[in-house]
């Protein structure tokens, strides 16, 4: 058992109760809900959702009505990389189904009603990361998302939908958008619905609530009016009108033509019960002590610095590599490592070779797309770490290459544990003490979903105080930094010398591991994001969150609750008080 | 150059290959020092005729000699155990002790090293001006024994938090150094010790009931599943039996001069031909046994049962006790005040560990009140000394909002204010037994309300010069 969330016990049987292991890798040939058509001389690419009914990722359910689970929006995610880096000349992508007058009923219900918390969590949390990486496409690579809704768009469809930059509605008198979650449910529109409503599409907040509580959803004129669409488009011009919006798109959009794209070859890695391996990430499983030790290489003996070079290394490309099976790490412990609670990250390297990933991304991420595509798709994968339900703990200790975007991933952990000296006496000389390094891709070339960067967070302050703080640290790039003054500039919590190291780590993390693992999360995730919010940081802490709640409510997932009686014929029973 | 401290430090804690602990000592040993000038015994001295503990086996742990008190050799010292030692009670019983401190309980095994440890710097504290008022050489010995093996138990505890609490630990060790008796700013952490100890009827009675307080809980802490703390405190309990043997002793020797005045005067009211009256000692006795009982916290505590159930404190004598260790399933008989009755109730034995250990100290406490009748037996005197009830004059516990007599009545408010003169020392006891205390300081001299002790130290005689003052 992995999971000890409430609903578990209280499920029947359905071959649920057992956490799958969840795998990520998908290439098109794979593709089971998806189709993929790309018009490279337009520019343009066409995304359709054709779900198979029989291809959901864990038995005990079916994918009827275009919805989809946590495979479907694997496949997704693998889709809008694949767009970033193997089709350069996309600069507009229309999404839309495969399936007549169904757009998307969005997550499957029976699939959220089997699963345990834990599952439902994860699901949403990616499910989110990957409609946040759809706008990331839209914000900075040039790739426009449109929806085209060609049918009926229900909660997590039109959640999908509320991702691309323009939602078009077929008018054909029934198709509709809806986010019937709240009253056919008794949840939330969890994927970003209810945020991106009022947030991005600015729909009047009552006009919202109304929307939100009417199950049947809102079609034709009054979407548009509501601004819930941008517009309707009747069923009889409906695929020029779709192609014209997207051409249209791609003649406004940024994206740098006549680029060769890259493969993204699979993943080369080794499992075995002690770990995974990568090239480039090692990570070693504690199950005794309940954490996992990351391991991130730095290059090895240099980033090359001219274009051609990185547009022929291509995957192979170190900081592409890197970010790729972090990525994929990161995934597969969330998903399925749900008992070690404690990541432990080291890097492993030579400074001034890890600084060779910053200036390459200085120079040219914006005026190439390749550069530009690997230095968001690192940031996002250091947005999946802050959003990770999981204790983070840098060590930095010698031979370690915490230096500019590689130091990222230290402060994006809840604590930073430095070596003061070394730890092999005779062997050491002066010199080889750890060391960190400021680069300038700290001051904002990697923010965190607040807007902020992670020592802009770090740091943060009333007006003057952390804006004084961040100009003085700026002062201090490209200067090897140790660990004293580390402690004394705050960029670590702690600096025990070789005496202590050990026992002060060891105590720390067993001490670690004996806390409540909800009050980590809560506690973690309420320190890593301080200061301003904005939409992306909203959906995470606060509708997550309410999720999360209701979720683990009585009324959503008691044996009498709205997602278990959903599809039974009879009511839910609920709890009437209001808590 | 470094010094060499495993010279100047006995230990069996392989000091001079351990560099956390040379650097443990080279911080802190210059403060401790400090302290102990400033804050350790008033009286200016050459030497004194000391016990200095350089092993734990029958040879090293009590070697005598005449030693200057800052050169005093306080060492390092954990009872020698076998390999195999297991966990004795709670959740993990059975299995081996802990060598290193888990990280799940570094929090609150820290927490008992710092009160404990806070108690041992804080009674010489208490007694630092105890020696201007010495009523023998053979005492003022006695007195700085008590005081060095205090900073040695200090030591012990400082041994513990810089080899395994790390920076943390170090800055609890500093800590035990800058908070003081009775300092208003940054006082001891037990109130008990925060008061000074005003004269050696005090004293005595403070190393009879007090110390014996200390003595049961270094007796749980021997319990712990963390082995050195357990070993530390096996050791300490030793150096601690000295302790009560000075209060146990002094208190026979303050009533066999009670009686013989009382028989020389033919009156119990001596104090005007230089003694202290028995009813004046049966106050001192309410007094100091009451504030140590609570010094045994309140009577169920959730703490308690925590330690115990995660093994960090364990029964006294928990390995003799025949039931599960678990004591989940176990009740407790516990006196309390009910709709004012005294009457009893049960609980969970697991709440009730604080006063399963309390009446294992009062059993141990009646023990001394014998020895004293007997020497009133021994005179022909039919007065008895006695401990007062559990709910005496109590500031903690369950017995706090209530007026009991020593008798263990419940009475008012205003009847204790019109009565706790008798009860407890008045201020014209206070200020009689204060006229009493003038030094004595030439060997083999007494002063007049106390007797002399039936033997000295380590065979020596009571004459012998055990102090040569500076």
């Amino acid at each position: 058992m992995t999971d000890a969330g409430t609903t578990t016990q209280a499920q029947p049987s359905s071959g649920a109760e057992t956490t799958p292991a969840v795998d990520f890798d998908r290439e098109p040939g794979s593709y089971k809900h998806w189709k993929l058509d790309v018009d490279d001389a337009a520019g343009l690419a066409y995304v359709r959702l054709d779900i198979a009914e029989d291809g959901g990722i864990v038995p005990g359910y079916e994918l009827k009505m275009n919805s989809y689970d946590l495979g479907v929006d694997i496949e997704l995610y693998d889709i809008t990389q694949r767009l970033r880096f193997s089709h350069p000349n996309v600069r507009a992508v229309v999404l839309t189904s495969g399936k007549d007058k169904n757009f998307c009923a969005g997550a499957n219900i029976r699939m959220l009603a089997q699963s345990p918390h834990s599952w439902k969590v994860n699901f949403c949390k990616f499910t989110n990361e990957t409609r946040n990486g759809i706008e990331d496409a839209t914000a900075h690579s040039g790739q426009t998302w449109i929806a085209a809704v060609n049918g009926t768009a229900a909660g997590g469809g039109y959640e999908m939908a509320l991702a691309c930059d323009q939602i078009l509605l077929i008018d054909d008198n029934s198709s509709t958008v809806a986010l019937p979650e709240v009253p056919l449910l008794g949840v939330l529109p969890g994927t970003g619905g209810l945020t991106r409503v009022t947030d991005k599409r600015r729909v009047r907040k009552d006009r919202a609530d109304v929307f939100a509580t009417k199950s049947e959803g809102i079609r034709g004129k009054q979407a548009v009016e509501w601004k819930l669409v941008d517009e309707v488009i009747p069923k009889r011009t409906w695929d020029e009108t779709v192609r014209e919006r997207a051409e249209a798109a791609a003649a406004a959009s940024s994206r740098p033509t006549g680029g060769t794209g890259i493969e993204l070859p699979p993943l080369q890695r080794t499992e075995s019960v002690e770990g995974i391996d990568y090239q480039h990430v090692h990570a070693t499983f504690d199950r005794d002590r309940g954490l996992v030790e990351i391991t991130v290489d730095g290059p090895d003996g240099g980033v090359p610095e001219s274009l051609e070079r990185v547009h022929e290394l291509g995957a192979q490309f170190w900081p592409l590599a890197m970010t790729r099976e972090l990525d994929d790490l990161i995934l597969r412990l969330r998903a399925n490592e749900l008992e070690l609670g404690t990541w432990i990250i080291r890097t492993r390297g030579d400074v001034e070779d890890a600084l060779a990933m910053e200036r390459v991304i200085e120079t040219h991420s914006k005026d190439d797309w390749l550069v530009n595509e690997v230095r968001h798709y690192f940031k996002r994968v250091l947005k999946r770490l802050d959003v990770t339900s999981r204790s983070l703990i840098a060590l930095i200790a010698p031979g370690s290459c915490f230096a500019g975007a590689l130091l990222e991933l230290a402060l994006a952990c809840d604590r930073q544990y430095m070596l003061d000296g070394t730890l092999d006496e005779d062997d050491s000389e002066q010199g080889d003490e750890a060391q960190i390094m400021l680069s300038e891709s700290n001051f904002g070339t990697f923010p965190m979903s607040n807007g902020l960067s992670r020592l802009g967070s770090r740091f943060y302050g009333p007006g003057a105080d952390g804006d004084d703080h961040i100009a003085k640290m700026r002062q201090e790039t490209g200067r090897r930094i140790q660990a004293v003054e580390a402690m004394e500039m705050g960029l670590v919590t702690d600096a025990p010398d070789d005496i202590d190291w050990d026992d002060e780590v060891r105590i720390m993390l067993e001490e670690r591991a004996s806390l409540s693992p909800d009050a980590l999360t809560g506690m973690e995730a309420n320190h890593r994001f301080v200061g301003p919010e904005t939409m992306e940081s909203r959906i995470f802490s606060r509708l997550t969150a309410w999720q999360n709640w209701i979720f683990v409510r009585p009324n959503a997932s008691g044996p009498d609750g709205a997602l278990r009686k959903y599809g039974t014929g009879r009511k839910a029973e609920f709890d009437r008080r209001r808590v | 150059m470094s010094i060499d401290y495993s010279e100047k430090i006995p230990n069996n804690v392989d000091l001079a290959g351990d560099r956390k602990l040379q650097r443990a000592l080279e911080s802190w040993q210059p403060n401790f020092l400090n302290w102990w000038v400033t804050m350790g015994p008033a009286v200016p001295t050459q030497d004194v005729y000391l016990r200095t503990a350089v092993d734990v086996g029958k040879e090293g742990w009590a070697q005598f000699g005449h030693v200057a008190m800052e050169e005093y050799r306080w060492g390092v010292f954990l009872a020698e155990r076998g390999d195999d030692r297991r966990i004795a009670f709670g959740e993990q019983k059975g299995e081996p002790v802990w060598q290193q401190v888990p990280g799940e309980y570094r929090a609150d095994l820290q927490r008992l090293i710092v009160i404990q440890g806070d108690t041992e710097p804080a009674s010489v504290e208490q007694q630092r001006r105890l020696g201007e008022t010495a009523p023998s050489l053979y005492d003022l010995r006695n007195l700085f024994q008590v005081n060095v093996e205090e900073g040695r138990h200090l030591w012990a505890m400082v041994y513990l938090l810089h080899a395994y609490f790390g920076r943390n630990g170090r800055e609890e060790a500093e800590a035990l150094l800058q908070r003081n008796s009775g300092d208003l700013d940054s006082p001891r952490i037990l109130g008990a010790f925060n008061e000074e100890t005003p004269d050696w009827l005090s004293f005595f009675m403070f190393t009879y009931f007090t110390d014996r307080d200390g003595k049961y809980q270094l007796g749980t802490l021997k319990e712990s599943a963390f082995d050195p703390l357990s070993r530390t405190c096996e050791f300490m309990l030793k150096e601690e039996a000295h302790h009560m043997f000075v209060g146990t002793t002094g208190i026979d020797r303050v009533i066999t001069r009670t009686c013989e005045l009382m028989r020389e005067h033919d009156t119990t009211d001596i104090a005007p031909h230089g003694g202290i009256a028995l009813n004046v000692i049966q106050k001192y006795i309410n007094f100091h046994y009451s504030v140590s009982l609570d010094l045994f916290g309140s009577e169920q505590s959730t703490n308690a049962a925590n330690y115990f159930t995660a093994g960090l404190k364990g029964r006294w004598q928990e390995e003799r006790r025949r039931d599960d260790h678990l004591l989940t399933e176990a009740g407790f008989s516990i006196d309390l005040v009910r709709d004012g009755q005294m009457t009893q109730d049960e609980v969970p034995a697991l709440l009730a560990l604080n006063l399963d250990l309390r009446n294992e100290y009062v059993k141990d406490c009646q023990s001394g009140l014998k020895r004293w009748n007997k020497i009133l037996e021994k005179h022909g005197f039919d007065e008895r000394v006695y401990l007062p009830h559990v709910g005496f004059n109590r500031h903690v516990g369950l017995f706090r909002e209530h007026q009991v007599t020593p008798k263990g009545d419940l009475i008012s408010a205003d009847v204790w204010a019109q009565k706790v003169d008798d009860w407890l020392p008045s201020e014209a006891d206070k200020t009689h037994v204060q006229s009493l205390m003038r030094p004595v300081y030439e060997a083999g001299k007494i002063a007049g309300w106390i007797a002399p002790p039936s033997n000295g130290i380590n065979g020596k005689p009571f004459d012998y010069e055990y102090v040569h003052l500076a």
